[in-house]
């Protein structure tokens, strides 16, 4: 279909984006990869008057090496992502969930930044990056501030940025020698997430030290499975103690039905899948 | 002589097709074409009880918003050509709706603007008021006592109940007494979910009203019907209405119809004088673009101990959605001739009531009945196997026809010509590694492993080269099946091919060139196929049913034979002979007996010039023909699926399919193989992936790729296919058509294998599509699963 008519500008800053954001009030948007968006318009769901392109801000494209951790650009393409060798070293997880996104002509053009702003409950981005307790770097009129992963997915489609906020870019912590699994569960390749599960586990002499599990689809915003990792910290890696783990992996969590899925076998889903992926990421 | 025949070329028409050169419907720019947008009823049945246009007259660039009571008389009622019975019942099928609305997606009211974009801005602004009435959305509800109608002033939802018995048609016996004598009964109720054909390239028309004429550019597989139900519905007189197919990209049976919008289009252009064009959106096009399947099966087979078939009876619901398609009513009667398959029980019962719902109209889709049968068939034929406990591939062996039995007269009436049943599934099983399969299978289930093992079979026929039109007289079909084609051999000895059929994506400009070139001793390349354009080729009954090699491609051979029998009078004449005595091959005429000769090329100019012709003999060696067949083709053969089933998770994967087609003779390998290969993605999605799903309310659920799931290469098998070769005894070519195979055969061997894999944890069914959750339901519902 075709979009309702709307006004189009391409920020070379950030300064000027945020400027153009805030001039454009309810009715702008943030345009990255329209991977998301412009179907959204298409079909007429949404009708914003003011469209800012960020693809024109090469300030937020790549990954830098900041010591303890990686800043990668908000609008660093996916497959950017899934090749940096940085990325690969430190937040392998992120390598791995970003695999799984989608078909390659859409990895060539969606964004890191933009798939954690539009904040797709099905989306395999976000519990990644709550996992790995990234912070995201958001600028604004009134400067820049930085919300934890924990904080920064509301709810469906929602995050902590305001109408004038950009996010900018995504502090990851590097988390070395630890092994990762994203393990998901969709019915057709290009398909976004029935229920996926982020694991990034860190074994010391053959006791799992530290564990995260962020969830998929499990609820309105991507969830840690604290359960699960409670369960796992302080214990053998072994078989039995993430399956016995695992079996925790839906506590808390308020998953929906629909047309691929009904709550209960959601659940189930996060169960098998939590076993799968901690039992993958312990081997690797 | 056949030196094209049977080459595996490339298509000449993948060019333009693959480098966005092709000229779609939606290319078409004309001076001053206005576009035309529609509104959709959001509801699945209500009354209209108000249509409030004054605020989208006034959006910019709105010339014109009509409704359906301003288009009421010239629109007519769209056609339904298959009237099954004597006492069918078909309510009027409005383009626009005019005082209700019986599916959520029909049209409600048409905005003409200046530009496409104008034109969808004012969809909004047209204000229409529903009173809403109680949906009819499940075939057995509709059926049942006292059921809500959709059609109040019908009086029923049941359009339709036609019945083979083939003791009445004397072509068996009684089904009730086989029932009554069986030793062994097996009855199952399947459901051929919703499936919606979603070729690649939405529909679009583009009309252009001169004062002379009409000229109608349409993504249709049927210009030729398209224009003589046009004529016959709205009112343009024939000769005055020219239809184009320009390239078509996809069609699948649903661009087989005469839509609401080449109809709104037609009237609304011919209304303001002006050209106008229309392009669907996608979920558009899911919404109201013709469904397929849709059928409720109630199956029972009868058998001897010692896995005998006896008998079958089947029942079945078939969903029209609201209104009667073109040919809807008789495409699970194109079923009915299909569910005794290549097996020789003596006697069948075939029952079969159409349905209205308030659902989108279904009508032909790949396949059309053909899929339905075939899977119900050959999905009993495992739960009779198992019932028996025998090895299914064996209880086929018992009961199919055996190759020495051909031509063989079936239960349903039919006679088929040819097949080698045996053939084609000793290699088949051959490389699937059938019995090692089975011992991995064995392995597993003794290890309780959690991914399962299962083997699916499918050894299926269809009736292809649709049709001999004395059959679709007695059935009541409103055309004929005959296919038409021309020859006009140009000055400097080019040849000009005019088919009657419209391919869509099928190849014909490649595979048509290959039967000229050989059959005429001319190049490849000198072969120009002219096609899709009523002023064109003015005679054809266009593409679908696996029909256009079958019978199209007999009609070329039909032609070019007219043209050598006329060329060999000229050049008998030329060279002072008796046509007798002229032998002709690979383009050069010759006196037998001595070294004299004239090429055809030579002759052709002769004939052209005319200078000296034979007595009575007219210039030119222009050809026409057209062919009718005394017989339906049976293409056939045996696909075997394996696939893992993750008990955990209920997750189905293919670890390998095989299948070994007989579709006789081949013109081009190649374009065999993509046709299998297509066709396999399409029968697997039915299996696995596609469902078209309603709320309560009969509002489609899956209106988007994101819903509506269709595989692609990434969620499919690799795929070992290979042919035997048993020629079809209807044509001169032996061909019989690709065109559905895949997708008639496949559905069954992935579901027979899904269910294979788990049946011994106690589950003998699974709904389609098996998804993992279907998958992991049911192994819960039977205790079984993890
Ligand atoms: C067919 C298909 C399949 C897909 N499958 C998957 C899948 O399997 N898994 C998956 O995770 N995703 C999937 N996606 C979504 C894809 O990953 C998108 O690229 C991503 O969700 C959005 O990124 P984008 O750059 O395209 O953002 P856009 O579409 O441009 O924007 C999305 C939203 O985020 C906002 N936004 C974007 N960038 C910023 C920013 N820097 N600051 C503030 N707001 C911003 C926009 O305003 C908009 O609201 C799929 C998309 C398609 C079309």
């Amino acid at each position: 279909m075709i979009p309702a008519a709307f006004d189009y500008v391409a920020p070379t800053s950030v300064e000027e984006a945020v400027r153009a954001l805030a001039e454009g009030g309810e009715d702008a948007k943030v345009l990255a990869g329209g991977q998301s968006l412009i179907p959204v318009l298409r079909m007429r769901l949404a009708a914003p008057t003011l469209l800012v392109d960020l693809s024109g801000l090469t300030e937020l494209t790549g990954v830098h090496d900041e010591g303890d951790s990686l800043l990668i650009g908000a609008m660093t393409r996916h497959y950017e992502v899934q090749r940096d060798h940085l990325v690969r070293e430190h937040a392998r997880l992120l390598c791995l969930a970003t695999d799984t996104v989608a078909d390659p002509q859409i990895r060539h053009r969606g964004t890191f930044g933009g798939a954690l702003a539009h904040a797709d409950p099905a989306g395999d981005l976000p519990a990644p990056a709550l996992a790995l307790d990234a912070v995201m770097v958001c600028a604004g009129p009134h400067g820049t501030r930085e919300v934890p992963a924990a904080e920064f997915f509301v709810d469906y489609f929602t995050t902590a940025l305001a109408p004038d906020e950009l996010l900018t870019h995504v502090r990851v912590p590097k988390l070395p020698g630890w092994g990762a699994h994203y393990e998901k569960f969709n019915r057709v390749a290009q398909a976004w997430s029935i229920v996926a599960v982020a694991a990034a586990v860190e074994v010391s002499g053959g006791v799992i030290a530290q564990a995260r599990v962020g969830l998929t689809n499990m609820g309105p915003t991507p969830v840690r499975a604290r359960g699960v990792e409670e369960a796992l910290v302080g214990q053998p890696a072994t078989a039995e103690a993430i399956t016995t783990a695992a079996t925790r992996a839906a506590e808390g969590t308020d998953p929906t039905t629909d047309g691929n899925a009904d709550a209960e076998y959601r659940a189930h889903l996060a169960r098998v899948l939590t076993e799968r992926a901690v039992t993958a990421a312990v081997g690797a | 002589m056949t030196v094209e025949v049977g080459k595996a070329r490339r298509r000449k028409e993948d060019a333009r097709l693959i480098t966005g050169a092709a000229r779609w419907t939606d290319n078409i720019r004309l001076a001053g074409m206005l576009h035309m947008a529609l509104v959709r009823s959001p509801v699945a049945h209500a009354r209209i009880t108000s249509v409030d246009v004054t605020a989208a007259v006034r959006m910019p660039g709105v010339l014109a918003v009509f409704t359906g009571r301003d288009l009421a008389e010239e629109q007519g009622s769209l056609p339904c050509a298959w009237p099954i019975t004597e006492d069918m019942l078909a309510p009027p099928a409005p383009a626009v709706a005019v005082d209700e609305v019986n599916f959520a997606g029909e049209v409600v009211a048409v905005v003409v603007a200046r530009s496409a974009a104008e034109a969808h801005d004012a969809l909004e602004a047209v204000d229409v008021d529903y009173d809403e009435l109680p949906v009819v959305l499940d075939l057995e509800a509709a059926v049942a006592e006292g059921a809500d109608l959709v059609h109040p002033d019908l009086g029923s939802n049941k359009s339709a109940t036609w019945v083979y018995d083939s003791a009445e048609a004397g072509a068996g016996g009684d089904v009730e007494q086989a029932i009554a004598e069986a030793e062994v009964v097996v009855a199952r109720t399947f459901r051929q979910q919703r499936l919606i054909p979603a070729f690649m390239e939405p529909r679009s028309v583009v009309v252009d009203p001169t004062p002379d004429a009409v000229t109608m550019w349409s993504s249709t597989q049927i210009p030729h019907i398209l224009r003589w139900m046009l004529a016959a519905t709205v009112g343009v007189p024939e000769h005055k209405l020219r239809v184009i197919a320009p390239d078509v990209g996809g069609g699948f049976g649903g661009k087989l119809q005469v839509t609401p919008e080449e109809v709104i289009a037609l009237v609304v252009a011919r209304r303001l004088g002006k050209p106008v064009k229309w392009t669907e959106t996608r979920t558009e096009s899911m919404l109201s673009a013709h469904h397929g399947r849709d059928q409720v099966q109630k199956v029972v087979v009868t058998a001897k101990r010692d896995g005998t078939v006896t008998g079958m009876r089947v029942e079945l619901l078939a969903d029209m959605g609201a209104y009667l398609r073109l040919v809807a009513p008789g495409v699970p009667i194109l079923g009915a001739f299909m569910y005794n398959a290549i097996y020789k029980f003596p006697a069948y019962k075939f029952i079969c009531h159409n349905v209205f719902t308030n659902k989108t109209p279904t009508d032909a889709y790949r396949g059309a009945g053909r899929p339905e049968a075939t899977f119900a068939v050959e999905r009993i034929m495992d739960e009779l196997a198992a019932e028996l406990g025998m090895d299914p591939m064996e209880l086929r062996r018992k009961n199919w026809i055996n190759h020495d039995e051909f031509p063989f007269d079936t239960v349903a009436g039919l006679t088929y010509d040819s097949g080698n049943y045996e053939a084609a599934t000793a290699r088949a099983v051959e490389l699937f590694g059938y019995e090692a399969l089975r011992r991995e299978q064995n392995d597993r289930r003794a290890n309780g492993d959690p991914v399962q093992l299962g083997i699916g079979i499918s050894t299926y026929t269809e009736m292809c080269g649709l049709a001999p039109s004395r059959v679709l007289g007695a059935l009541r079909y409103a055309a004929g099946g005959w296919e038409h084609a021309a020859i006009r051999m140009l000055p400097t000895g080019k040849v000009e091919l005019i088919t009657g059929t419209s391919p869509h994506g099928q190849g014909h400009e490649t595979a048509w060139s290959q039967i000229v070139a050989d059959r005429l001793g001319v190049p490849f390349e000198d072969v120009e196929v002219l096609h899709g354009d009523t002023q064109v080729a003015p005679r054809g009954m266009d593409t679908y049913g696996s029909r256009s090699l079958a019978v199209g491609g007999t009609a070329i051979v039909l032609a070019a034979e007219k043209v050598l029998a006329k060329a060999r009078t000229v050049a008998a004449h030329l060279m002072e002979c008796a046509p007798d005595d002229v032998d002709f091959s690979a383009g050069t005429f010759s006196v037998r007996g001595t070294s004299t000769t004239m090429s055809l090329g030579d002759v052709v100019v002769a004939a052209h010039v005319a200078h000296d012709l034979p007595e009575g003999v007219e210039p030119g060696l222009d050809s026409d023909a057209a062919f009718d067949p005394d017989n339906f083709s049976f293409p056939h053969g045996t696909h075997l699926c394996a696939t893992e089933v993750d008990t955990r998770t209920g997750r189905v994967t293919i670890r390998k399919y095989v299948c070994v087609d007989d579709v006789g003779k081949v013109v081009n390998p190649l374009i065999v193989e993509g046709q299998v290969h297509g066709g396999l993605a399409q029968g697997i999605a039915q299996a696995l992936f596609e469902e078209a799903v309603h709320d309560e309310g009969g509002t489609l659920t899956t209106a988007t790729f994101a819903d509506y799931l269709l595989p692609s290469a990434a969620d499919l098998p690799h795929f070992v296919t290979d042919r035997t070769e048993t020629p079809a005894e209807s044509n001169p070519l032996g061909v019989k058509g690709v065109g559905e195979a895949g997708t008639i055969a496949s559905t069954p061997a992935v579901v027979n294998a899904v269910v294979d894999a788990v049946r011994h944890m106690g589950v003998d069914d699974v709904q389609m599509p098996c998804t993992p959750m279907r998958v992991w339901k049911a192994l819960q519902a039977v205790g079984g699963g993890a």
